[in-house]
């Protein structure tokens, strides 16, 4: 099986006036298969979330190569991006910031149709695929909830037909109760359409549930990557069982994380 | 009882009635958690304790405080004046996100200082020097040096520990937390919630702990009361939220979790 996404010693770096060069993404190796769903975890800070820009061409690559289906993604200017690397999509943290509040809903996911060219599925389909109503299309963002627009965000990805998807801390500005079923949701919907996820979050707990593979980052680097439930139970890294010992568990003992 | 005691607390809110009878009761030395969705009035309820509902809100029922030395049949029937005698001293309160409830302008000494100046008519050297101690007691690296320096000079987890220094310098008897941990990555999560837990203990206060994360519940609260629709659905001790709830909604909220074995045991299986 070829890789649907591989990275291939990327780094990403910034230029900070009158100090060093920050590196945020450090020669980074990762691939995620077709119809794989790969979870990154790490920190705030860690170059997660710059990691996901650069797949998506939003930052350059100071070097390495990412490719898509065997194609480099090129950095994205001002010309329209080629229409074979807009299979890429992207679900943000916030869907308060990531929706426009004054347009219908259903109208932003027609725009994501209208990348798909022919084939796509209806706006109704869509949303119901996401456990919403058809009558929500004719709605405006602030009639919905965090999780309900978190749901129209993941619709409007999956309407260009991406064969990629990636989630930036989709779950992370949403209700304890909901994170889970949202990143359910995702992996669900991702895979029914044959979509690659990247998922990206800070929190183990949940990607362990929804992801094929793991890959822990720090500081700019992989530090470690294996099957889901092979990292979670045998981390291998130092840094992965410090991770993995500072989670709270429901287990109702009282126990305090490892600091 | 040494602590805070709610009763019948309601809330309305523009015509619509936001807490609904909330009976709880805060006792000193103790975490009392408050779990529920977003929209079923647990932060409202930590809110109208400390008598910071929004404008326009209609509080009733009975708020009970009592530390030994003050008694107080009921917060919410205090004129404005007297709570804010109260407010700052006796009970303090810890939000979310210490980005937006620290002052960007002013600097951690200022704002360190400036409830203690008022409240304890301490001099200004002395409440710098309480200021430094205070620091060192949340563990935020030279004290001294910190206290000049600004908000945005501090990294999130510094900032809440920030938070809770300026919260406990008036030596309170309750402490209001509102979700202190949902904004921090979780191994700075880890060192809050221990600085929590050890405050608790070490001072002996009365912990109200608003948070819609269970493992936090598991980790520092003593006993859990579980909210839904603006009341208490079910109050018990943590263990037996958690292994044995009895109500059908509290079933479904912890049911809602991703099981999760204990990592790095070796056990495996989803």
């Amino acid at each position: 099986m070829t890789a649907r996404l591989s990275i291939e010693g990327a780094s990403v770096t910034y230029r900070q006036p009158g100090r060093n060069v920050l590196t945020a993404v450090d020669a980074v190796d990762l691939e995620v298969g077709a119809g794989e769903v790969v979870g990154l975890v790490g920190e705030s800070g860690c170059g997660k979330s710059t990691l996901a820009r650069a797949v998506c061409g939003l930052e350059p690559l100071a070097g390495g190569r990412i490719l898509l289906d065997g194609e480099p993604v090129e950095k994205l200017g001002l010309r329209p991006r080629d229409p074979r690397l807009r299979r890429i999509q992207m679900v943000f943290q916030n869907p308060y910031a990531s929706l426009n509040p004054r347009r219908r809903v259903g109208a932003q996911i027609e725009d994501g149709r209208r990348v798909a060219g022919g084939g796509a599925p209806t706006v109704a389909e869509l949303l119901d695929s996401v456990g919403l109503d058809a009558s929500a299309g004719s709605r405006y963002p602030h009639e919905f909830s965090g999780g309900q627009r978190q749901r129209v965000a993941i619709a409007r990805a999956m309407a260009a037909g991406p064969d990629l998807l990636i989630g930036d801390e989709p779950i992370a500005s949403l209700d304890a109760s909901l994170q889970a079923r949202v990143a359910a949701l995702m992996r669900r919907v991702a895979l029914e359409r044959g979509a690659s996820l990247l998922f990206i979050s800070h929190d183990l707990a949940v990607v362990r549930v929804i992801a094929d593979r793991i890959a822990v980052m720090q500081a700019g680097r992989i530090v470690e990557q294996g099957p889901a439930e092979q990292v979670w139970a045998s981390p291998q890294h130092p840094y992965t069982r410090r991770l993995l010992a500072a989670i709270p568990i429901a287990d109702g003992l009282g126990r305090l994380p490892a600091v | 009882m040494s602590g805070l005691d709610i009763r019948g607390l309601t809330l309305e809110l523009g015509g619509r009635r936001i807490l609904d009878g909330v009976d709880v009761e805060v006792p000193a030395g103790q975490v009392t958690g408050l779990a529920g969705e977003s929209g079923s009035g647990k932060t409202m309820t930590g809110l109208a304790v400390i008598g910071l509902a929004p404008a326009g809100a209609k509080v009733s029922g009975t708020v009970a405080y009592d530390d030994g030395e003050v008694r107080v049949p009921d917060l919410l029937a205090l004129r404005p004046g007297a709570m804010n005698r109260l407010r700052g001293r006796r009970i303090a309160m810890v939000f979310q996100d210490p980005t937006a409830s620290l002052q960007p302008m002013l600097s951690v000494g200022t704002q360190l200082t400036d409830h203690m100046r008022h409240h304890l008519h301490l001099s200004r050297s002395a409440a710098r020097t309480r200021a430094a101690e205070l620091l060192e007691r949340v563990r935020v690296p030279s004290p001294e040096a910190a206290l000049k320096r600004y908000p945005h000079q501090f990294s999130g987890g510094q900032l809440q520990r920030i938070a809770f220094a300026i919260a406990i310098a008036c030596e309170p008897k309750v402490l209001i937390a509102d979700e202190p941990t949902t904004a921090l990555d979780v191994t700075v999560q880890a060192g809050v919630l221990r600085l929590l837990r050890e405050l608790t203990d070490d001072l002996g206060l009365a912990v109200l702990l608003v948070t819609h994360d269970l493992g936090v519940m598991s980790a520092v609260a003593d006993t859990v009361a579980v909210m839904r629709n603006g009341s208490v659905v079910e109050h018990g001790s943590r263990f037996q939220i958690i292994t044995d709830p009895q109500t059908a909604y509290a079933k479904e909220l912890v049911e809602s979790l991703p099981h999760t074995p204990p990592p790095g045991t070796g056990e495996g299986e989803a």
